[in-house]
């Protein structure tokens, strides 16, 4: 099962690398990571996307739970929620494709941030299924290269996480 | 007085004296050149200067375990460091509270390879219960006293404080905390009243119960609340190696220890139970062997840990109890005690006659009459001729099994090994750690002609403070359980596990400025235990016992197996 795991922890130098070493050295699967300060500088906010059996989930929320650093940890997929992911893609645009990429950019809610005589450079925001979708939407090899931040949770509603 | 600066080193060493440290055990080296400057101006602690940087935090891990107090090692930085990592790896296995100050390059030189520069935060990273790099000065002292507060506090573990060499020398003002608070860090100390509740009910309604304790009973000091609980009960119990003399093992209740070289008793009372109640225990490898084959048979569990991520990690279980073992403990003892209900006598009998009938295959017998000595016999004289009352340190091997199924560990914190990380060389500093802690007491260390080689330095160490340790060797040529595991699973190859060109323990001994004693005949074996003890009490004596080198560790549980899978002599 595919968990997103959102941690609040001390914006201290080495924090990440705790996390990163813990999920390393117990061989914890991790498909994305995102972190950055949050309007508190003294915490980050940290999004972990990984995938295990129900077991695996609790043993890494525990661990998680053990690091010094980490003030906070929550399944957002205990509950509804809403996941982020950004990509640019840089795409070939020449031609007659250079008409159809704008229109699938929009059809993805995509907007084209750089433009030169022969690439775009798409930004696309939604799940990370969504990303998924417009790559295998495009020809593939009009792609020339692609960057992903990985997903960002926040909970719906009340559902808040904060210290 | 309040707006007197002091430099770094002052206050590191003021921040030892205000936790109220007594011993430190330590190396010197350039980057902690300014702290031992203040360290020779002070007399509130001693410092032991051993010979090799992991024999320090050995010997502070055992002070550590022997008494229950923070032990303190130091350290200078690069090879200082890495040396004593595997001190600090083997205290976080065993969970043992502890502070290591290493030295560092000055912050400047931080990641330009400076000399003798090692990134130690982020070597020990996955060997702490957590670590600090302190870049400023003013951090100093509110770092030390969280060092302190985590290493001792919840599931307890070493901590490093990696101190810059220039940090040493900035002055700011000095003030020692009274208390910390963090708020990514609150240890529960208290059980879930519900689940404890749960739990006496569960208890008094088993009719094949078991107890199960670990070294958790021995690092919360919950010996006596264990033993009460046991004896209210009257259930069988059994401890792995972490929590030997955690219950008194010579009380019939007692199994025995249990796991890989556990008694029948103890093993098959643990697969078969109906209820079983963990406490401080993590159900690892060694003891439960194969968590498929211990799933096999329905029990329900209890499991009572202060680290909720020991609950329920390799075997599921029906009531976790997160808290302290003492809290929680005398929880349980009030409910029991209040509870109309009382043990089912008539399954408790047939269930001990069930029990009886395996302690009677007397797994732990061996050939007395034979001519050659027989290791478990020494340890036996050993527990006689000290009327079990002394401080045992072990290295890793047979010997170490040996000492844990023989000496019968009636009182906590006097069985001092290293169990999760299995560290060969762990015993002669661990027994200096003891002694420091315990000037007048017994210590001995058990140990192997492998092991004692490995920290074997640190007999100068002993001859420096005149720690009368006894080093009780048992010599049979071999990496004795590497040999066992050729002899069983590899069709007798042995590979590199025999030690030929071995030294002349005596002479070395000697050398050293020490008393050393070979025995080779059985009846030989308690006079010169006796000798240690009384004619050289105030002497290190090493004695070389020339032991039978084909004896073997009985019962012996395969790895991958299950606890009813033993080998049997």
């Amino acid at each position: 099962m595919r968990h997103i795991l959102s941690l609040l922890m001390e914006n201290e130098s080495g924090a990440l690398s705790r996390v990163a070493g813990l999920f390393s050295a117990r061989a914890y699967n991790i498909e994305s990571l995102t972190v950055a300060p949050t309007e508190d500088a003294t915490l980050s906010r940290m999004t972990i996307v990984t995938r295990g059996s129900t077991d695996v989930i609790e043993q890494i929320t525990k661990q998680l739970n053990k690091l010094i650093d980490v003030v906070k940890v929550q399944d957002l997929t205990d509950g509804s929620h809403i996941e982020r992911e950004l990509m640019l893609v840089k795409v070939r645009a020449t031609g007659d494709q250079r008409e159809e990429m704008k229109r699938l950019a929009d059809i993805f809610r995509g907007r084209i941030l750089d433009v030169s005589d022969k690439t775009y450079t798409i930004e696309l925001t939604g799940p990370g299924s969504k990303l998924d979708a417009f790559l295998h939407a495009v020809e593939p090899s009009t792609i020339l290269e692609t960057v992903r931040t990985g997903a960002s949770g926040i909970g719906r509603g009340d559902r808040i996480m904060k210290i | 007085m309040a707006d007197l600066e002091l430099t770094g080193a002052e206050i590191v060493v003021s921040c030892l004296r205000d936790e109220g440290v007594k011993h430190l055990f330590g190396y010197p080296g350039g980057a902690v050149l300014n702290i031992y400057d203040e360290i020779y101006k002070q007399h509130d602690f001693k410092h032991i200067l051993v010979r090799h940087e992991q024999a320090a935090v050995h010997a502070a891990d055992a002070y550590s375990r022997s008494t229950g107090e923070v032990g303190v090692a130091i350290v200078t930085s690069g090879p200082g460091a890495t040396n004593a990592v595997t001190g600090i790896a083997t205290a976080y296995m065993d969970s043992i509270p502890m502070v290591v100050i290493s030295g560092q390059v000055p912050t400047p030189a931080i990641g330009q390879d400076a000399f003798q520069e090692v990134d130690m935060v982020g070597i020990t990273r996955p060997c702490v219960k957590h670590n600090f790099l302190v870049r400023d000065v003013r951090d100093l002292a509110v770092t030390i006293k969280k060092a302190f507060y985590i290493a001792a506090s919840g599931r307890p573990g070493p901590v490093v404080v990696d101190i810059p060499k220039d940090v040493t020398q900035h002055r700011c003002v000095y003030e020692y905390p009274k208390s910390v608070s963090m708020r990514s860090y609150n240890p529960t100390s208290k059980g879930h009243a519900g689940q404890i509740k749960k739990a006496a009910q569960m208890l008094l309604e088993a009719k094949r119960p078991m107890i199960y304790t670990g070294g958790g009973v021995i690092l919360g000091n919950a010996a006596a609340r264990v033993t009460e609980l046991i004896r209210l009960l009257g259930y069988p119990t059994t401890s792995t190696l972490m929590g030997l003399g955690g219950y008194p093992s010579p009380d019939p209740l007692f199994l025995g220890m249990l796991g890989m070289h556990g008694t029948i008793e103890a093993n098959m009372a643990m697969q078969h139970c109906d209820v079983l109640l963990a406490v401080g225990a993590r159900f690892d490898d060694r003891v439960i062997g194969n968590p498929k084959h211990f799933a096999k048979e329905a029990r329900r569990i209890i499991h009572i840990d202060v680290d909720p991520s020991s609950i329920s990690k390799r075997v599921r279980v029906d009531i976790p109890i997160v808290g302290d073992v003492v809290q929680v403990l005398d929880e349980v003892i009030r409910l029991v005690q209040a509870d109309s209900v009382k043990p089912d006598a008539e399954a408790l009998n047939a269930w001990w006659a069930q029990i009886e009938l395996w302690r009677a295959q007397d797994c732990l017998k061996y050939d007395r009459s034979a001519s050659v000595i027989k290791p478990q016999f020494v340890i036996e004289k050993l527990y006689e001729v000290t009327q079990g009352d002394a401080y045992v340190t072990s290295d890793v091997g047979q010997h170490q099994m040996w000492a844990a199924q023989y000496y019968q560990f009636d009182k906590p914190r006097r069985w001092i090994n290293s169990g999760g990380l299995g560290t060969m060389g762990f015993g002669l500093p661990a027994a200096m750690g003891v002694q420091m802690a315990h000037p007048e007491a017994m210590v001995a260390c058990v140990t192997g002609e492998g092991s004692i080689q490995m920290n074997i330095q640190e007999l100068s160490t002993c001859k420096e403070w005149n720690l009368p340790i006894k080093v009780v060797l048992l010599n049979n040529g071999y990496l004795g359980m590497v040999r066992q595991w050729q002899q069983f699973f590899y069709e007798e190859r042995y590979a590199e596990s025999y030690m030929n060109s071995l030294p002349d323990f005596v002479k070395l001994a000697e050398a050293y400025g020490h008393v050393g004693i070979t025995i080779d005949k059985p009846e030989d074996v308690e006079p010169a235990l006796r000798d240690a003890f009384g004619k050289y009490k105030d002497r290190l004596v090493f004695l070389n016992f020339l032991t039978d080198p084909r004896e073997n560790v009985f019962p012996m549980i395969p790895a991958g197996k299950g606890l009813s899978e033993m080998i049997l002599l």
